[in-house]
């Protein structure tokens, strides 16, 4: 078995964790993915406020531990598959609401096309300019998807709590996603 | 299928953050089931989650924490029961807006809104959205409204046509609160579409405004 002496917290180390995990059931390497992610998925699913968050975030690393094998690094970051785990779990355990998905296995959807063949050359590089995108967003906009993703405020929530309409809200997430789609991209984005 | 209409950026996005409410997202994931175009656009949504969290500030966790997880590795989860039986056709409804129907178009109970039109309204989880299956003949209006919020079409077949374009199967209409729109069915065939609003729609005609606490629409 292929020794990761990575400290795992690269994403590409990260992603080479999983697909141990998830090729090998290797424990030590789930063991690492457990360090670096069980703190941040904890900070994550406790900001709805739960005293259980540990619990929680505990339930979101099994998660991870069963469907490892089902991890495809060709069409996303450990990072990625991993946030949707814990955010699916924050939906059912906060909202008590369904998640509508989409089956990649049902016979009524429609199968992708030719994968253009650069989709994911240089994971570390993509994490890399993410992060700094990030940092970088102007502070109307960071706040609007903050509250997305850490508050798990609708766009109308956000709309009434920073009291301006809600196609501001709207306007903000998209200039948001598009500043950072390409910095994943690696594309210059004239401001 | 060619789609035209697809899932704006901000919708997506909230989808992916979690933030967006069961109903929408009904519409949302049987968009993506229909469109690969969308479905790579949200993989990179997803990334800027990953890249969320992996920013968060990490809270420590319980010390046992992992000796419990470790525990229970080896549990095997009870698997849920084995799909449904293969269908002998493809169904045009795709999952997982078939799921909420319990079967494909046919398995659909329709109720008359009068003048051929007709409606299923589907239960979700949450009372922040209206949700329904809308049935247009053939070259009919659906009445005409305004609404307070956002409206999401998906039209799953046939097509309608209104002031701002032609909607064909898996297009997804965004219209919001300003918008007061005359869709029509397309004169070759029914069409059948998911609608999503965020308010009881408000519509124009007094007749139907009259009918609409009687007929829940």
């Amino acid at each position: 078995m292929a020794r990761i002496d990575d400290d795992g917290d690269t994403e590409a180390g990260l992603t080479a964790l999983l697909v141990a995990v998830g090729t090998n059931g290797d424990v030590e390497a789930f063991e690492a993915l457990f360090r670096h992610f069980a703190p941040r998925i904890k900070a994550y699913l406790s900001r709805g406020g739960a005293a259980s968050a540990d619990e929680l975030m505990q339930e979101a690393m099994l998660i991870v531990w069963r469907r490892a094998a089902l991890y495809d690094p060709s069409k996303g970051s450990a990072a990625a598959w991993i946030f949707a785990i814990a955010r699916n779990l924050r939906i059912d355990a906060y909202r008590r609401e369904k998640r509508p998905e989409f089956d990649p296995s049902d016979p009524a959807l429609v199968p992708d096309g030719e994968e253009p063949a650069d989709m994911r050359l240089a994971a570390s590089e993509d994490a890399e300019r993410l992060k700094q995108a990030l940092t970088q967003l102007p502070p109307d906009q960071a706040e609007v998807l903050n509250r997305s993703f850490f508050s798990d405020q609708s766009q109308s929530e956000i709309a009434a709590e920073l009291k301006v309409p809600l196609g501001t809200v709207k306007s903000r997430m998209r200039l948001a996603f598009a500043k950072l789609k390409a910095a994943l991209r690696g594309t210059g984005e004239e401001s | 299928m060619t789609i035209r209409h697809h899932i704006s950026d901000d919708l997506l996005l909230s989808y992916a953050m979690g933030s967006l409410a069961e109903g929408w997202s009904i519409a949302v994931a049987t968009h993506l089931a229909l469109c690969p175009d969308c479905r790579r656009r949200l993989v990179e949504a997803e990334e800027i989650g990953g890249g969320l969290l992996e920013g968060t500030q990490p809270q420590a966790i319980e010390p046992s924490s992992w000796e419990s997880v470790r525990a229970r590795l080896s549990e095997r989860p009870a698997e849920k029961a084995g799909r449904a039986a293969v269908q002998a056709e493809k169904p045009i409804i795709p999952r997982p807006l078939r799921d909420y129907l319990g079967g494909d178009l046919e398995a659909v109970k329709w109720r008359s809104l009068g003048k051929g039109a007709s409606q299923c309204l589907i239960r979700t989880e949450e009372n922040t959205t209206q949700v329904r299956l809308l049935k247009i003949p053939a070259g009919k209006p659906v009445p005409e409204h305004s609404h307070g919020g956002r409206e999401l079409t998906l039209v799953l077949s046939g097509a309608f046509e209104d002031e701002t374009g032609r909607f064909g199967p898996g297009d997804l209409e965004d219209a919001d609160g300003s918008v007061t729109h005359q869709p029509r069915a397309t004169p070759d065939a029914d069409c059948i579409c998911l609608a999503v609003t965020d308010a009881p729609l408000r519509f124009s005609s007094w007749v139907v405004r009259l009918v609409q606490p009687i007929l829940g629409i």
